[in-house]
């Protein structure tokens, strides 16, 4: 079991979420987040004050998988994610200890398999 | 020149003016977040360039005495517009009511083309747009031109403001083409709250579009006054009714939308009519707009906030509906087609018909023309970051983290007199 992690542009998110849907991966959670991934900050002006932005709007993605989903998150991810500029984002793989499906109380792969697939 | 007439007008002007600003919260409201900024900024400078543009030139063209197509130049630069009467108020006061019509109808247009224009490619076509398509509309309405002759009726702008920018948005939309997100992923109105706000305003603001269309604190006054308050509340409940009986529910989207379909089909026939039959005009008015709504968002035209839907189509039918209800008995000028009057239906039509061939055709002119000198459309990579950011340099809703202030260089003045000494204070 893996959870991906992935941080992408907001605007690719529509496009990434096409993709995991096409290759099964059906649970996930996005959080709005900022950071810096090493792009030309922009800079704004409000009444004479200049600020440099250094931190863009981003989007979080966490992904629970077994092992065998991890490849096709991953892939979907990267296609739908690249735009080729700086700035596109990054996929982190992290290694799970236990997970557990709250209503059920299923564990691990039968947590993180979707309801009416067999496990 | 009466008292009371001035001091209707002057009233109403400022109304007038509240709604290009009240425009760009019906519009902001509708787009996304990060477009918020830019597509307020769409009506605002219609403020300042149109504004301008008509004291310079605009009105002349309008309103100058010139020839049955077009006013000449003798009142450029406002020579000749002064405090001397024009019917019972001020030249001047006259001239800056009719600024205001000139200015919203500029921005009207906006509705098409946001989330993906280039904002000086945007200014420059208003500019152009108000000399080379407004004025001359309005000649031919408002300035004694052939549509005035031919006995056309326009009570406050239903063919000069709304047809008009009906035709251009459709050509302006055709003309730029879908924005790249456009039926490829979900488009949602970021502050639907602000577009309540906005229908709010106008229909506030529109009492003086259309009670100030009699130029005076009169009866006629009063009758567009009240059709103004009745058509929109008709076109709602039919509207809220459609919404239902789609097996949807009653949107709040849907129901702004109504307030505005309402007020431009009521335009024409303000002071034609009578209250009952604003109702009508109203209720009648809702259908055709609301199907044309449904029917444009399954296509590939991009008129992004449906301004053809709302504009031109609620435009064209409140004019050939002032045809029909016209009532010489509320009016003293002339009936329509259910008071005896068949001919008039006609007339309305080739008023439309005209007004939206010519706009539709100058605009691709001037869009074209524009293209020549500046790139329309924004970088695509811009219109994915957000045309508040690329255009601008601002966002609306800025969150202030990870903002490094850039501090300017040192004035001269103050780096010699604020410097400070060995002995620790300032020189």
């Amino acid at each position: 079991m893996k959870l991906v992690v992935a941080i992408v542009r907001p605007e690719r998110l529509s496009a990434v979420l096409e993709r995991l849907f096409k290759a099964e991966v059906q649970g996930l959670t996005i959080s709005r987040v900022q950071g810096h991934g090493g792009e030309r900050e922009h800079v704004e002006t409000y009444r004479g004050t200049t600020v440099k932005m250094e931190l863009s709007e981003k989007v979080r993605l966490e992904i629970g998988v077994s092992d065998n989903f991890v490849e096709p998150t991953v892939n979907a991810i990267l296609h739908g994610a690249r735009t080729g500029a700086v700035g596109d984002g990054k996929v982190f793989v992290l290694p799970v200890e236990k997970i557990y499906r709250i209503r059920t109380g299923e564990e691990d792969r039968a947590a993180v398999t979707p309801v009416g697939v067999p496990a | 020149m009466n008292g009371a007439d001035v001091a209707w007008m002057l009233v109403a002007t400022a109304l007038v003016l509240l709604m290009t600003p009240a425009l760009g919260f019906f519009y902001g409201g509708l787009v996304r977040s990060k477009n918020a900024l830019n597509t307020m900024m769409m009506s605002v400078v219609a403020l300042g360039v149109v504004g301008v543009g008509w004291a310079i030139v605009g009105y002349t063209l309008a309103f100058g005495a010139g020839n049955a197509l077009i006013g000449d130049l003798s009142r450029a630069l406002l020579r000749n517009v002064g405090l001397e009467p024009q019917g019972t108020i001020p030249h001047v006061l006259f001239m800056a009511y009719q600024g205001t019509f000139a200015i919203i109808t500029a921005a009207l247009i906006s509705g098409a083309i946001v989330e993906r224009m280039r904002f000086s490619a945007y200014l420059t076509f208003i500019a152009l747009w108000m000399i080379v398509v407004y004025s001359p509309v309005a000649h031919w309405v408002w300035g004694g031109g052939w549509l005035a002759k031919m006995g056309a009726l326009d009570f406050a702008g239903g063919t000069v403001v709304h047809v008009n920018a009906g035709a251009a948005a459709l050509m302006a939309a055709i003309v730029l083409g879908p924005r790249k997100d456009y039926a490829r992923q979900a488009i949602l109105p970021h502050n639907v709250p602000f577009t309540l706000l906005g229908a709010g305003l106008l229909w506030f603001g529109w009492f003086g579009f259309n009670a100030g269309s009699a130029l005076g604190a009169n009866a006629i006054a009063a009758l567009a006054f009240t059709t103004t308050m009745m058509a929109p509340a008709a076109t709602l409940v039919v509207w809220t009714l459609l919404d239902l009986l789609r097996g949807q529910k009653a949107t709040a989207v849907g129901a702004a939308t109504a307030i505005v379909v309402g007020l431009v089909a009521v335009t024409p026939a303000a002071g034609f009519v009578s209250p009952i039959s604003a109702i009508a005009l109203g209720g009648i008015a809702a259908v055709p707009s609301y199907y044309a709504l449904v029917w444009r968002v399954r296509t590939r035209l991009d008129d992004s906030l449906d301004v053809v839907a709302a504009h031109g189509v609620g435009g064209m039918v409140g004019a050939i509906l002032t045809g029909v209800f016209a009532q010489k008995s509320w009016n003293g000028v002339a009936d329509g087609l259910l008071f005896g009057n068949p001919g008039q239906v006609g007339v309305q039509i080739v008023a439309v018909v005209a007004a939206a061939a010519y706009s539709g055709v100058l605009t691709i002119g001037l869009l074209k023309l524009v293209a020549l000198i500046m790139p329309l459309r924004a970088e695509s990579s811009d219109e994915a970051l957000g045309m508040d950011v690329s255009q601008h340099g601002e966002e609306a809703y800025a969150a202030g983290e990870g903002a490094i202030l850039v501090l300017p260089e040192r004035e001269p003045f103050l780096a010699t007199t604020m410097q400070p000494t060995a002995e620790g204070g300032h020189v």
